[in-house]
């Protein structure tokens, strides 16, 4: 009997718990943020955020697998969005006159920034992913710098001949009715915008079943394990290098279908929208919405990108607000009393759940 | 009698240098089948670190080290509990923030087949899996009786249950040897009366051998059926209890002259 209660409780109760509350919350802020575009109830400024938050929500999620779950440190995110994004506008460029559906563009625009992303993370990840300590995030800081410099000097066309492709300086020479899909410094100009906000939420909830089902498993287990004590993980068999290159390649890989999708919503696209900044912004929302935890991720993203321009009426002072609210965020998620006193609400609901069941 | 029996561990010369310091040198050390074998000696003899040798923690300096017959030098920590070889710590190291259940289901890693794409997309050998692991992980905590607190989470466990669940995850790992580095350090009489049982138990149940360090000698006297002493990293002695007990080399070793 007691034995049947735990194989319940931790198969798929508790587990299964957050999974269900994060997905639930997807779904439901996308139904009313639907009727409210519907009903014309949100206005454009709003409207123009929807995707981008689900974008820094993907990256993130992403990133807390990497952070928070398997315990690496990962500064170079906006490099693998980065990526994600230019390699999914020069294929929805190319493919352009070839494939009118737009949507069947942008869902091979998201898998090839996610490929690309996951085989960068992977090469990434052979030398680095062997030390201890954190290498991880000197070589990633190192690398989101280097995609950021690599594409400022990419030029990149096509007309009927095949592609062009020249680097520092624009020698490529295309015949007239031919395009360019990277031009340097100005990045990715004239994308046609095809990211929509349905494809944004269904993206954040394909990214919450990937982590969730991998920390739910027994690679999830090896990678908590392997956070936890690496000496004791190896001791029972665990080989915590590969434990760790899964959770970092599905991180970039997450980050890349995030970049593709973050690229396609935009005319122009620069590559110094990726830059170091956007990688520690991810990683603020990462810690402030709670190390592996997915709805708190989410959540700090969307509240996190949208205060700067709710706090736009407060003009010099938005940043110094933003800052405020940041610190007391912090201050007030690590504050014993407020988590006791959420720990027995907690407890509580158990006991009360318990009872029924 | 132990020569008819199946040599599970054969130990040769094994040593090892840390820099210009010989940490232990000229080891030797037999385990034969279902047997528990007591590693005892002064502290800083070098007994953890014949552990962490056999476990390929460290890369022994010299010697042979020869499990099931086969010879271990190529084997990195992995491929050594892989062969048949699992451990517990002297300073515990549970997975800390994993539930007592994920703890030992983490050490049924390498018996789970299914990968990471099959848990992704939640395919049928996921969950044949998952419901496999969970009942025979229930099945270990009950034998060291944490079936009550399969969800609690590892660190939040009191210290006994903390041991107890280190040599249940191990036990997941299928081992042919299980290694214990002071499994009754800072228990109390009575745990240390109830250990003794639980390692007996082990024993007879998993049909395994069993190698311990101890330095209480009631748990080392109780239970083991033979004893090698180390002292200052090299064999003092070895022998049945009652030879060790007699031996005056081994009273000078722990009381001095």
């Amino acid at each position: 009997m007691k034995a049947n209660k735990s194989v319940f409780s931790s198969l798929f109760g508790r587990q299964r718990r957050g999974r269900t509350v994060s997905i639930l919350l997807v779904i439901l802020a996308y139904i009313v943020l639907t009727v409210m575009i519907r009903s014309g109830n949100l206005s454009r400024l709003f409207q123009g955020l929807l995707v981008p938050i689900c974008c820094y929500m993907v990256a993130a999620i992403g990133l807390n697998l990497n952070v928070g779950v398997s315990g690496e440190l990962n500064l170079g995110q906006a490099g693998f969005m980065s990526i994600g994004a230019f390699a999914g506008i020069c294929l929805s460029g190319r493919l352009a006159p070839l494939l009118p559906n737009t949507l069947l563009r942008l869902v091979l625009a998201i898998l090839l920034g996610a490929v690309c992303a996951m085989i960068f993370g992977f090469l990434i990840g052979i030398p680095v992913l062997k030390l201890q300590g954190d290498y991880l995030a000197i070589v990633t800081l190192a690398f989101g710098q280097i995609i950021k410099s690599l594409i400022t000097n990419m030029y990149f066309g096509f007309d009927e001949n095949g592609f062009q492709f020249s680097f520092v300086a624009n020698t490529t020479k295309l015949a007239p009715g031919g395009k360019m899909l990277l031009n340097g410094p100005m990045g990715a100009t004239g994308t046609e915008r095809i990211a929509n906000f349905t494809v944004g939420a269904v993206l954040v909830l394909l990214a919450l079943l990937v982590v969730y089902h991998i920390m739910y498993s027994k690679s999830g287990r090896a990678i908590m394990a392997a956070r936890d004590n690496r000496i004791a993980a190896e001791s029972v068999g665990i080989h915590v290098s590969n434990t760790k290159m899964l959770a970092f390649v599905i991180s970039a890989g997450l980050a890349g279908a995030a970049g593709a999708l973050f690229g396609l919503n935009y005319a122009t696209l620069v590559p110094n929208k990726f830059d170091f900044n956007t990688s520690i912004l991810l990683l603020v929302y990462v810690v402030l919405g709670g190390l592996g935890n997915m709805t708190g991720t989410m959540i700090a993203t969307a509240v996190l990108v949208l205060l700067p321009e709710l706090l736009r009426s407060l003009q010099d002072y938005r940043m110094l607000i933003y800052a405020i609210v940041l610190i007391v965020i912090m201050l007030l998620t690590n504050n014993e009393t407020l988590k006791t006193w959420f720990g027995k609400l907690k407890a509580g609901k158990g006991a009360a759940a318990g009872k029924e069941g | 009698m132990a020569d008819e029996k199946k040599l599970v561990l054969d130990v040769q010369d094994l040593g090892i240098d840390f820099g210009g310091l010989t940490a232990v040198n000229d080891f030797a050390l037999q385990v034969f089948e279902k047997e528990i074998v007591g590693l005892i000696g002064p502290n800083g003899a070098g007994k953890t670190t014949v552990f962490n040798m056999l476990t390929k923690v460290y890369q022994p300096s010299r010697g042979t080290i020869r499990f099931l017959g086969e010879d271990t030098a190529k084997k990195s920590v992995v491929e050594m509990n892989k062969a048949g070889i699992a451990r517990t710590f002297q300073n515990i190291r549970l997975f800390s923030q994993l539930s007592v259940l994920d703890n030992v289901k983490a050490g049924f890693h390498n018996s789970i087949t299914y990968s990471p794409f099959s848990a992704i997309f939640r395919l049928p050998s996921y969950f044949r899996q998952e419901r496999e692991t969970e009942a025979k992980a229930l099945d270990l905590l009950k034998i060291f009786d944490l079936q009550d607190k399969a969800d609690t989470i590892a660190s939040n466990l009191p210290y006994g249950a903390q041991r107890r669940l280190e040599i249940a995850r191990a036990l997941a790992t299928d081992p042919k040897l299980l290694l214990l580095d002071e499994p009754a350090a800072g228990m109390n009489p009575q745990e240390t009366e109830e250990l003794m049982a639980m390692i007996r138990k082990v024993r007879d149940h998993f049909g395994i051998a069993i190698l311990l360090i101890e330095h209480d000698m009631r748990l080392v006297m109780g239970i083991c059926e033979r004893i090698t002493v180390l002292n200052y990293g090299m064999l003092l002695a070895e022998g049945t209890p009652a030879q060790i007990q007699a031996n005056p080399d081994v009273i000078k070793a722990y009381l001095g002259e």
